[in-house]
């Protein structure tokens, strides 16, 4: 039982004065997303059957591996931020969700960069 | 995390039986949700048969006719019962609308009726929107100008008044908030599509100075964009109304002043 006002609760910390961003990230993430996964699907038809050296060569070509690396750049980050929206929705103690959030961020940032950093070796002939 | 059950003291039982008046031929069962604050039992579900042939043609005919001669603890709230005051709203056949703009002959065989989900109930068919109200009076709903008052009222173009079209008839009756997922989960924070609706009224409005005040105050990851455009606002709305596209253009205008 509080005895709080209801318009004391209902206008709670205030505005956090941002979000505008994240929603807009969401969007032109899943934007950016169509050409790049249509891209990848064909290349990946088109590779059906390639040895590895060449499917390599295909990947370390600078445009390609340009591509690639949007590719997953924009994977992980929409999916991070689509994961952030359900987990602000549904889970409500504060400590579970700051902890689902900094798990979820932190995967996608480690997945991100193992994918990146894989595309890079390839690109400039590492192992 | 969000509750998906409902806990132990919440569950619905099965209620009394009020069986038709002798000689009724045309009659109708209406499964009405009962719970009292004053006795420690469960919500229960009462059945009334109604005899349409002495009944008006909506449900709130029918339920004011259950607390007339059947049952007189039967508690709700209505006052225009022509769909302006937003008093009667409650959940009928599974949906949220107007008691008293809902035909009898469109609801089901056996008609169920509850409170607006996700409310705390007061008794029977009353929810309490002491949190609703305040989250309206929380967005300032009143024309807001530095300018000074002229002398006669304050001009408005033909143009500019049709932007008010489908936002002004909108009467706080809470059908389409009480139908949204977000507002389920969030309503502590979520404003909800009625409350937001109201904002972008007054956003829209060419005689109010404060767009970008109201503006910011909006700006927030749980006010504003709980909002995943599920659409189950526009679809219960029983003005007609679309809180949803509302909710889009108030996300476009955040848009407009930074890009
Ligand atoms: S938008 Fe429609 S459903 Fe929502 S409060 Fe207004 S009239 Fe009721
Ligand atoms: S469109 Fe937005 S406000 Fe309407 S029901 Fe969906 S989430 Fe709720
Ligand atoms: S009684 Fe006023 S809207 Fe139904």
């Amino acid at each position: 039982m509080s005895m709080r006002t209801p318009l004391g609760s209902a206008r709670g910390l205030g505005s956090a004065k941002t979000g505008l961003d994240h929603w807009w990230a969401q969007r032109l993430t899943a934007l950016a997303l169509v050409p790049l996964a249509v891209w990848f699907v064909v290349a990946l038809v088109g590779h059906i059957g390639a040895d590895h050296a060449s499917v390599r060569a295909w990947i370390g070509a600078p445009v390609n591996a340009g591509l690639f690396i949007l590719l997953i750049v924009a994977t992980f980050h929409h999916a991070q931020l689509g994961l952030q929206v359900v987990i602000e929705d549904y889970v409500h103690s504060e400590a579970l969700k700051l902890a689902a959030l900094i798990l979820v961020k932190g995967l996608a940032i480690v997945l991100g960069l193992a994918g990146v950093l894989a595309v890079l070796s390839i690109a400039f002939g590492g192992a | 995390m969000a509750e998906f059950t409902l806990p132990k003291n919440s569950k619905i039982v099965d209620g009394k039986t009020w069986p038709a008046p002798n000689g009724a031929t045309n009659t109708k069962t209406f499964k009405v949700y009962r719970w009292d604050p004053d006795d420690d039992d469960n919500p229960r579900v009462d059945s009334y048969v109604v005899d349409l042939d002495s009944c008006g043609p909506m449900v709130l005919d029918a339920l004011i006719k259950i607390k007339n001669e059947i049952d007189s603890t039967l508690t709700f709230r209505r006052s225009c019962r022509e769909g302006v005051c937003g008093s009667c709203a409650m959940n009928i056949d599974g949906t949220n609308t107007l008691a008293c703009t809902k035909f009898i002959s469109e609801v089901k065989a056996e008609a169920r009726v509850y409170p607006l989900p996700h409310q705390p109930v007061i008794k029977d068919l009353v929810p309490d929107q002491t949190h609703f109200f305040a989250q309206y009076r929380q967005i300032e709903p009143w024309l807001k100008a530095d300018s000074p008052a002229p002398e006669r009222e304050r001009l408005q173009s033909v143009e500019d008044r049709e932007k008010l079209d489908g936002l002004y008839e909108c009467i706080l009756c809470a059908c389409c908030s009480t139908s949204c997922p977000s507002y389920w989960w969030n309503s502590d924070r979520y404003l909800g599509p009625a409350i937001l609706l109201q904002a972008y009224r007054w956003i829209s409005d060419s005689r109010d100075e404060a767009a970008g005040e109201r503006l910011d105050e909006l700006e927030d990851p749980f006010r504003l964009y709980r909002c995943h455009t599920i659409m189950n606002c526009t679809r219960t709305c029983p003005k007609g109304l679309n809180p949803a596209k509302a909710i889009a253009a108030i996300k476009q205008q955040m848009l407009a002043r930074r890009v």
